[in-house]
């Protein structure tokens, strides 16, 4: 019972947690931007704190729009939810959870800590974490399909049918870029990659694991539908693609769909191949201050990524549509493939231990 | 109008000339100007004008004048080419006092001609000022237009102007910029040939010459404004029109001045839904080009503001007849519609006994309102209201009313008119009769007062303005006034001439014929006349002076109809 | 005409250092100097040729420059002109100019700022100039009047005094 107890409240923080990074990361990328662009971006709305009797209030963080994503979120839920009548309505309806569920479930099975008063900080450690992972990731796609799909209008279908071409050949890729890790840890558990990690180097830190870890980033890229990759929701192509007949929160929920992918990919790329909670000269067992440590280890790699995903997004170019699927099909594909056996070379020769 | 001979007998002798190459034969005795006008080639000119003797004095209708050459005994001189050989005289000629003749050649567009337009422009402009941003002449100002056209472009004058009076009072109604003035003593020439009252003439002398008035005099005859017409430039500005509009603002609509019987032919110069101004139109058989101030200054009653913009249903005509209550006449204002509903039955009603009904039409309204208003009338008696001032021996009549003649002619008005309104004054004080249709016209002024008036049991008024009557009427019906409709009038020669509308007053008000078109239908006429085309058709069917005329064919100068 | 495509080196074909330059630039611009203004608080400094809303001017003797020839009104294509023309009185200090706006109204909402009536003006009297702020709380608010547009043009010095030599 008390288990059940605390798995429940691990899983309330984690979801809030994650909503709350994806809320403000929205914020972060619109600064980044601005500032990459020599702007200053959203700098006016602060958290209210207290309203004076004159109407005026008093609030914090108004130079850095920390109270921005609270009033997105309050606009997003007070426009009116509009819903054209050409549309396939069960389906329209059905699309935007079935695109934020698989982005929130990922969490599920990632490592952001060591632990916490002999509690593992993980929610579920299952054994075969990355094929779960994986699993669940693809499951995403159908929510782009079917938003595109169901409302029945040219721009949307072509963002799904897009995205679907482009998800399920990135994720080819994706799956062959990280066996060459398992076939080194020997293991499809998390909890085991992050251990393998705290006892040998970061997994990025051999050579062998370089094209991979670069696999891994533009497949993921391509993945949560960022830019270079943002094909489905090309704007200037698609009018915005296949969420163009979305509005009010229902819109908010794929674009929050979008962040939440974003933070999943980063936090199994912190996972996977930059040691996960782990740091050089960091004890990897302790006490509370230890477990807390390793939290906030983990959280600064996931920022430091998702912070690359934004700079790259503000300083690339989007790619055209067959040269995404060349890069996908012809190149990496072959490498992925390629490095699977090289690997599996490094470790008959006995460079791996 | 020159140009159709009526009979053989008057067809005006006719002689070849050649204008800029150019072979046409036109009438014997005409100027060089009005020859080349014949060709479509224009002369620009100053001081000449068609209606005016000539004074040739601006020198700015320069043109080469040449003729085929003969030997002493008449034969021709050929060139080589086989062509006959022109000599041109050494010197330009003005096109103004120069007569045509047989075998005449003009030349208006080679380079001496040109140097000459140049040189005359560009002296005329060395006093002038530059004051074309506050010249109310700017946009109808024929030295900008020359200079445009004409002109050299550039000045070569450094010097100070030489310096004039300006804004001089030169009478009533017109005001005087000696600076602008070029000197082509149109004005004077008009007052002292057309107008008769010799007051102008030019004082100093050079570059230093002025316009002025006679010692003791004033340019104050009834013909003044005229002068103002027919300054090229904006020398002699209206007092009345100065500093209200600029010219390229103005819409111009044609019509005809109803201030008296002669009908002279205007054109009504107006922006949004105000009159600024009205000049006269050229029209030989009425008017020439001229009108009298009298009749040019009367348009202001036109953009009063507290025009009649509503029918208006008197509480006195809700209780019973004969019960004349002045109190609230005001009130009551309704939608037309409205009023005609209410008005119908009892008109209908009233009219049983055409013997207790009397009309009283209007000699200033149009020949198809008339026509209406006559049959409105069949079988009761009706009268116009005859008002009159002092003619002159030029364009003034006698008449004031514009349409005495149409009135005659539709049997509206009795012989002479107004024989008929003591009888009707006297219908009423009697009893006898207990029905008044009134069309603008405030009969209180001529000889029914408000305390006849208030004996009536129904008073209907068409009026486009609140008056005495309006205020003792059961029933007013909103009209607008000869600027805001179509029709026809008929002038005291009789001839048919036509009115446009040139503002609209907007509200319930509209013209009187639909008026009355309504009321007809109200008593169970058939008539169904939904534009005045069709009304003047029918009108046109029934009377027959007017037999075979079609609207669209009176024209802008109107036809002559004998009104027998 | 067949264009050539350039050759590429294999270094080139990678894409990888031009990602990497392409990144260090968008980074350096991080730190660089906003251009943006936070703009009710800070305003920017606008240059004496600025061409803001239509104003009217007066010249150092403070007469109003206009002499009401309309042609502005004219000129102006959404039609956000209307001038009313009035006379000088025979006595007053500028008589001789003879005429002057008794109302000079632009419609700010109509007002499309393309400057033809400065380009039209033979008296210089209308400009284009610093105003840019133009905003009202009702549509009767935006028609600015005579006073309001000689208030905002402020004085013009006219070194020809035309109307002087009259």
């Amino acid at each position: 019972m008390e288990a059940i107890l605390i798995d429940f409240f691990k899983i309330a923080c984690v979801m809030g947690v994650v909503l709350f990074i994806c809320a403000y990361i929205v914020l972060v990328e619109r600064r980044v931007c601005a500032f990459i662009q020599d702007r200053l971006g959203p700098n006016r709305v602060g958290i209210p704190l207290w309203i004076r009797k004159d109407g005026s209030a008093i609030t914090l963080g108004g130079k850095w729009a920390l109270g921005q994503p609270l009033m997105d979120a309050f606009k997003s839920l007070l426009k009116e939810d509009y819903v054209p009548a050409h549309v396939n309505k069960l389906y329209f309806w059905l699309a935007p959870m079935l695109a934020m569920f698989p982005a929130l479930v990922v969490f599920a099975v990632i490592p952001f800590g060591s632990q916490l008063g002999g509690v593992p900080m993980i929610v579920a450690d299952v054994n075969v974490g990355i094929l779960f992972v994986f699993a669940v990731a693809s499951l995403g796609v159908y929510g782009i399909v079917l938003a595109g799909w169901s409302s029945n209008s040219k721009y949307p279908f072509l963002g799904g049918i897009r995205s679907s071409a482009q998800l399920i050949s990135y994720e080819i890729c994706l799956g062959l870029s990280v066996i060459p890790l398992f076939m080194q840890v020997e293991s499809l558990k998390l909890t085991s990659v992050v251990a393998w990690q705290t006892n040998h180097l970061w997994l990025i830190c051999y050579p062998w694991n370089w094209l991979p870890g670069l696999i891994y980033l533009a497949s993921s890229f391509a993945e949560t539908n960022r830019l270079p990759f943002d094909l489905p929701e090309a704007e200037q192509e698609l009018a915005g693609g296949y969420n163009v007949e979305y509005g009010s929160m229902k819109f908010a929920m794929f674009f929050m769909a979008e962040y939440t992918n974003m933070i999943a990919a980063s936090a199994l790329m912190v996972t996977l191949f930059l040691g996960g909670w782990s740091l050089p000269f960091v004890p990897v067992t302790g006490g509370v201050v230890v477990g807390l440590a390793h939290i906030c280890i983990f959280l600064a790699k996931l920022f430091a990524l998702l912070f690359f995903f934004i700079w790259v997004r503000w300083t690339l170019p989007r790619f055209r549509y067959d040269q995404l699927m060349e890069l996908g099909w012809k190149v990496f594909l072959p490498l992925a493939l390629a490095n699977v056996l090289i690997v599996a070379g490094v470790i008959m020769v006995g460079w791996v231990k | 109008m020159a140009e159709t001979p009526t009979t053989a007998a008057s067809t005006p002798e006719m002689v070849n000339v050649t204008i800029n190459g150019t072979a046409i034969r036109v009438p014997k005795g005409i100027n060089v100007i009005e020859a080349a006008r014949h060709a479509g080639v224009f002369i620009p000119h100053y001081c000449y004008h068609p209606k005016l003797p000539i004074a040739g004095n601006c020198r700015m209708c320069m043109v080469e004048i040449g003729e085929a050459m003969f030997t002493p005994d008449r034969q021709p001189v050929m060139e080589p080419d086989g062509k006959q050989k022109i000599v041109m005289q050494p010197r330009l000629a003005i096109g103004c006092n120069t007569p045509v003749k047989e075998g005449m050649i003009v030349v208006t567009n080679s380079a001496a001609v040109t140097r000459a337009q140049n040189a005359v422009l560009e002296f005329l402009l060395i006093n002038h000022p530059l004051d074309c941003p506050i010249c109310d002449q700017a946009g109808e100002c024929k030295l900008q237009e020359y200079s445009v056209e004409f002109g050299a472009g550039a000045s070569r004058f450094r010097e100070e102007k030489v310096h004039k009076p300006k804004k001089v009072d030169l009478g009533p109604r017109v005001v005087l910029d000696d600076e602008r003035c070029v000197l082509c003593s149109r004005c004077i020439r008009f007052m002292r040939d057309v107008a008769k009252d010799d007051c102008l003439g030019f004082v100093e002398r050079g570059s230093h010459s002025t316009l002025t008035c006679w010692p003791g005099k004033k340019l104050d005859s009834n013909y003044s404004l005229n002068t103002v017409d027919i300054c090229p430039v904006g020398a002699l500005t209206d007092k009345d029109f100065r500093f209200k509009m600029r010219a390229w603002f103005l819409k111009e609509t044609k019509s005809i001045c109803t201030s008296c019987a002669t009908g002279c032919n205007t054109t009504i110069w107006s922006r949004g839904n105000i009159i600024y101004r009205q000049t006269p139109r050229d029209n030989d058989a009425v008017n020439e080009c001229w009108m009298c101030d009298a009749g040019r200054l009367n348009y202001k009653f036109i953009n009063d503001p507290g025009r009649l913009t509503k029918a208006i249903v008197a509480p006195a005509s809700v209780p019973a007849a004969g019960k004349g209550s002045d109190a609230g006449k005001d009130a009551g204002a309704t939608s037309y519609e409205d009023a005609l509903k209410q008005l119908g039955p009892k008109l209908k009603a009233a009219l049983a006994n055409r013997d207790s009904a009397a009309f009283i039409g209007s000699a200033r309204a149009t020949n198809e309102e008339l026509y209406l208003f006559a049959r409105l009338a069949k079988g009761s008696v009706s009268d116009c209201v005859p008002r009159s001032w002092a003619a002159d021996n030029f364009l003034v009549k006698a008449d004031r009313n514009p349409n005495s003649a149409g009135a005659k002619l539709l049997g509206v008005a009795a012989e002479p008119m107004g024989s008929k309104l003591a009888a009707i004054a006297e219908g009423i004080k009697g009893s006898r009769i207990k029905t008044l249709v009134v069309h603008q016209e405030d009969v209180t002024k001529h000889g029914i007062g408000a305390d006849l008036l208030a004996k009536l049991s129904l008073l209907v008024v068409m009026d486009f303005k609140q008056t005495a009557t309006t205020k003792a009427a059961h029933f007013v019906l909103p009209g607008v006034t000869f600027a805001e409709k179509r029709g026809t009038f008929i002038n005291a020669k009789g001839r048919l001439q036509r009115v446009w509308p040139a503002v609209s007053l907007g509200g319930e008000a509209r013209p009187e014929w639909e008026i009355f078109r309504d009321l007809l239908r109200e008593l169970g006429g058939v008539d169904n006349h939904s534009d005045i085309a069709a009304l003047f058709a029918d009108m046109a069917g029934n009377v027959p002076a007017l037999a075979g005329r079609v609207l669209s064919k009176v024209g802008d100068e109107g036809v002559q109809i004998s009104t027998g | 005409m067949k264009l050539e495509r350039p050759k590429l080196t294999l270094l080139e074909r990678l894409y990888l250092p031009a990602i990497v330059s392409g990144l260090a630039l968008t980074f350096s611009h991080i730190f660089r100097k906003k251009v943006t203004l936070r703009y009710p608080e800070e305003k920017p400094e606008i240059p004496p040729n600025y061409r803001g809303q239509p104003v009217l001017v007066k010249d150092e003797e403070g007469r109003v420059k206009c002499v009401a020839c309309q042609l502005c009104e004219f000129v102006c294509p959404p039609r956000a002109i209307t001038i009313k023309p009035m006379e000088y009185p025979e006595n007053a200090k500028y008589g001789k100019v003879e005429k002057t706006p008794a109302e000079f109204d632009i419609d700010m909402l109509r007002c499309i700022y393309c400057g033809y009536c400065e380009e039209v003006c033979p008296e210089q009297a209308i400009f284009l100039r610093g105003p840019y702020s133009v905003t009202g709380l009702s549509r009767k608010a935006m028609v600015f009047n005579k006073e309001k547009l000689l208030e905002l043009g402020g004085t013009l010095p006219d070194p020809i005094k035309k109307w002087q030599k009259k």
